[in-house]
Formats: C-alpha cells, structure tokens, sequence
C-alpha cells in the first residue's frame, strides 16, 4: 500500500540526513510501526509521506504512484493522517471537525459528497465517539481529543491511515483503547503506519516493526526480530533487558537503572 | 453556508439590522424622513430636495459605510483562520500602514485631491507585497507567524515614513492627512461606491468561495497537509484576498479601525464555526454596524461630524472586552 524506497531527507544545514536510504513497506490489513528514539527520523518520515518535506533521494510509492507525481488531494483521499500535534485556532463542534476530513472528497464550489453523510456516521461509530457529539473541540479530555482526530481521519476513507505519536499523553487505558481500535481496523483491511515511542505497545500489536537510528534502519521485521537486547540497547543508548510479557508473550523492554549492562 | 434551523433566527437578525440601520441611516440627519417618506423618496417621488438628499447625500453615504464594514469584517475573519491568531486583522497586517503612507505621500505632494484613494490603495499593495517577501526571506515560506511579525514590522515602517512626511509638511497637508486617517464615508458619491462594490464584492465571493480551505488551515499546517491543501499556497491566496478587500475600503474611507477585529468575534460560533458561515456573518454584522457607527459620527456632535475611525474605536473597546469574557 505504502512503499518507502531508499527515502533521504537531507535538512538544509544538516550535517547527516534526517532520513538516510530508508526502505520498507506498509500492508493492507496490517499495523506497522515505526519505532525509535527521539530524533531518529520518524516523524521526518510522515512529513515526507505528506510532501511537507522534500525527498533528496529514493521514492515513496502509495498505491503502486510516486508521492511526487500525486495531486495532494488524490493522496489524502488514499492516506489519512493523524498528526503529532494539532490544535484548532477555533473550536469546532466535533461533527463539524470530523467532516473536515471529507475536504479532500468535496470540491469547492459544491457541496456534493454524496458518500460524505455516511462515511462521517461510520468514522463515528468505528471509533467509538457518539457520546461527545455535542460538545465542541475544546471541551474535550486529551483521550477523548484524540479518539475524535482518529474519527476524522477516518472520514476522509483512505485506505491507509498514518498516525504520529497517537498515544502520547494517553493514560494506560485510553493508550490501550487506541491500539485495540487500530487492531480491528487494520483486521478490517486497512493498512495501518504508527509512529511510536512505545515498544511494549507495538510489540504486541503491530505486525512488523521497523527501528530507526540516527535516519537509518537499525532492524526490521517482526516485533521478535526487532526486540533484542543488543540490538535496543545499541540503539537507545541505554542498558535494558528484553524479557517476555507474562500475559500474552510477546517480548518486552525493561529499561534498568545506569550503569547496569544486562 | 450552514445555516441550521438552531442558527436560522440570528441569520434572519443580521439581515434585519442591516436593514433597519439603513432605513435609520437614510432617515436621520438635519431633515428627517420616515421610513415612508426614506422609501418615496428613494422611488424618486415626493418632495424634490428629500428625494436629492436621499439619492445625492444619504444613499451612497449608507452604502458606502456598509461596504466598507462588511469588506473590513469579511478580511479580519478570514485572516483570523488563516492566520490561526484571533488578533489577526488587515491593519495588523500592514494594510492600513502602507496605505497611510500612500495617502500622506498623495496629500503632502499636493496631488489633486481626487488621487488620495489612488496613493492609499497603491500604498496598502505595496505593504502587502513587502510583508510576503519579509515573510518568504525570513522562513522561507508563508507561515503565519513571520507574516504577522512581517505585518507589524511594515506598520512601523510605515508610521516613521508617515512621521517623517508630515514633520515637513504644510499645515493645511498636515490637517489633511489626519483627517484622513480618522476614517470618514462623508461625501461619498455613487461613483466611489461603484468601484468599490465592485472590487469588494469580486473579492469577498472569492473569499467566501475558498472559505473551506480557511477551516482546514485554521487546524495547523500538518493537519491541513494531511487533508490535500497545498498549505503555503492557500495561506498566500486567503491573506492577499483578504487584504486586497481591505485596501479597497482604505482607498474610499481611510482608516477605520477595529471593525476587522472586533466584528468576527462578534459572530464567530454563533453565526457557525465554519468560516463560509463565519465570514458571511460577519460581512452583514459589520455592515450594519458602520452604518451605525456613521450615523453616530455625523448626529452625535451635529452639524460638525466625528471622526468615523474614532466611533468605531471608541465602540469597539467595550464590545471587545465584553467579548473576551467568552474566552474564559
């Protein structure tokens, strides 16, 4: 769906490349997840995807056509994203705010969305916002707030949904809530790209994972490939173990105390 | 337009005041007319001196003020989306700046009196101009927040060179042009009002026609990337539109501050939170208002007149800081 191939993204003034010939590719039906420590890339990465970034080297393909040759409006209608950050200048009521994400389907001299009513409705119920339906963005808890961006994202009918940093801010149970509704989507047929700080969290959820350090793909693979003691420690610059989540076992980081090598 | 039966009485209200700020505007003055004797008279019957006061004095003096109100409000509200800053108005913007300039440049030089607009709205272009190169040398793109800081660098720019134009002029120049920078729709004519209908209404519907755009902008320039907006592109076009309307009203009223600020809040989210709602409301808010406000600057202190620029401002500081209890 989504194919990143040998992408550099060189920075004006950079020494090194923020993205250095990075490749790997995003399947339907499946979450993917980009990890690694901060200033790695990774959110080079999405902008890249969204043209916000010029590429100095390499392609990224969405649906078999070069990003670069993609009208904008053509690509939002296939990539729905969820940005790290975002905050209305002002506040909108949240059914106006998740139809912004049928912009992309309207034209504007015409209101004519003829799917747009029932996209809106089905983003609604998939990710579960009925309740705040009238209230207004800014009367919104940091989970609720983000549950209604995934709901416009979802709107916009794309087959892939891009999502930086999604549960940043999230307590336990609404940073949970979040991948378990990014888990039946992907189920559904979408092909699912997640920016993330939480190892633990993408090793149980997301199917591949790539690691990038320092611009370049430290490892990639399963969340087995990828979660390895050496392989983490190396990368994050920091003694760690990786163990085996009791409940469901999948590997899981244990970050220890300086100075302790495993 | 999203006009809900919830929001259908305040659309029907607007409408309304402007209407009955026009009939007040065209009825009040040294004769007074009904609104019977204002709609007779307009008809071209009846008395001969009310009907060449309707036509000649009072109509395009209305029209102009609800010209310039709505072009002044419809820009403050599109730039506040667009610029993602609740401050934001074209005079923040260096709009009224550049146009002082050029208006002050025409009436020292001792140019005909007829080619002050001509100076004022050359003057506004030019500041707009300099503001997006400011902008662009400075980040290299639009964004919002260069601009802004390339508008209020431009404003002071062009308060030295007004300083500085006026330090060596007559005194009949220098009374002049501050009589021009107080705002005035007196001695409006039909053909002033002609062009900038003409000017404001090309405008304002290009405005309102790209007001979807506004919205997505008004999310942050990742989120509006995400939805198919060419962000740098789109932030260009909202910010000339809306300050090219602007200039048009400097060029046949002078300087008329705080309708651009002031009056979008005034509508913002009861009107609707779209900005194709949100600009459209303010359009007919701040025409009724300047219609309103001109009839107190030409009644209050009759036969002599206020300052237009001073009522508005002397208005809108109260309504604005009522309006910021809302912001609580």
């Amino acid at each position: 769906m989504i194919r990143f191939d040998d992408v550099v993204v060189r920075y004006p003034k950079a020494a090194e490349p923020a993205v250095n010939h990075v490749s790997f590719e995003v399947p339907l039906g499946a979450i993917t997840a980009v990890a690694g420590p901060n200033g790695s890339g990774k959110s080079t990465l999405v902008r890249a995807l969204l043209g916000r970034v010029p590429l100095s080297g390499g392609a990224i393909n969405v649906d078999g056509d070069d990003t670069a040759h993609l009208d904008r409006r053509e690509l939002a209608r296939r990539v729905a994203v969820v940005s790290q950050r975002e905050e209305p200048a002002f506040p909108l009521a949240v059914r106006e705010y998740i139809a912004l994400g049928r912009h992309p389907h309207t034209r504007l001299w015409s209101a004519a969305d003829p799917l747009g009513t029932g996209a809106i409705d089905r983003a609604v119920e998939e990710a579960e916002v009925a309740a705040f339906m009238d209230r207004t963005t800014d009367e919104l808890s940091g989970g609720e707030w983000q549950r209604v961006r995934i709901a416009r994202a979802l709107a916009q009918d794309a087959k892939a949904l891009v999502l930086d940093e999604p549960t940043t801010y999230l307590d336990i149970a609404h940073e949970m809530s979040a991948f378990e509704l990014l888990d039946v989507l992907a189920r559904r047929g979408q092909a699912i790209l997640v920016v993330s700080h939480q190892l633990n969290l993408v090793a149980r959820f997301a199917k591949y994972v790539v690691l990038l350090h320092r611009g370049a793909v430290a490892a990639a693979g399963t969340p087995g490939d990828v979660m390895r003691g050496d392989v983490l420690e190396r990368v994050y610059d920091w003694p760690l173990v990786v163990t085996r989540d009791p409940a469901v076992g999948a590997p899981a980081l244990v970050p220890l105390r300086a100075g302790r090598r495993s | 337009m999203t006009v809900t039966r919830s929001n259908v009485a305040l659309w029907v209200g607007l409408v309304a005041a402007v209407g009955v700020a026009a009939l007040l505007g065209l009825g009040i003055g040294p004769v007074r007319l009904t609104p019977a004797e204002v709609w007779t008279a307009l008809a071209g019957r009846g008395d001969v001196t009310a009907v060449a006061i309707m036509r000649d004095i009072r109509a395009p003096r209305v029209v102009l003020a609800a010209l310039v109100g709505a072009a002044l409000a419809m820009s403050g509200a599109a730039l506040q989306g667009t610029m993602r800053n609740p401050l934001a108005e074209p005079y923040l913007l260096g709009v009224s700046g550049g146009a002082a300039v050029g208006a002050v440049i025409a009436v020292a030089s001792r140019a005909p009196f007829g080619l002050v607009p001509v100076g004022a709205f050359g003057g506004a272009v030019v500041a707009v101009v300099l503001v997006l190169a400011i902008a662009r040398a400075g980040a290299g793109r639009p964004d919002p927040r260069v601009l802004l800081m390339a508008g209020v660098v431009v404003g002071a720019f062009a308060n030295a060179v007004i300083m500085v134009a006026l330090a060596s002029a007559p005194p009949d120049a220098v009374r002049n042009a501050l009589w021009w920078m107080m705002g005035s729709v007196a001695g409006a004519t039909w053909v002033q009002v002609g062009w900038l209908a003409a000017y404001a209404i090309a405008s304002a519907s290009a405005l309102l026609l790209w007001a979807p755009e506004i919205d997505v902008l008004a999310l942050g320039d990742d989120a509006a990337a995400g939805l198919g907006v060419d962000v740098d592109r789109a932030g260009r076009r909202a910010y000339i539109l809306a300050s090219l309307l602007a200039a048009a009203t400097v060029a046949a009223a002078g300087l008329v501050g705080f309708v651009g600020l002031v009056v979008p809040h005034l509508v913002r989210s009861r009107a609707g939170r779209r900005h194709r709602a949100v600009i459209a409301a303010a359009g007919l808010a701040g025409a009724a208002l300047l219609i309103a406000a001109d009839l107190v600057a030409r009644t209050l202190r009759a036969p002599s007149e206020l300052p237009l620029g001073a009522v508005t401002a002397l208005a809108g500081v109260p309504f604005f800081l009522v309006q910021l209890r809302r912001y609580r």
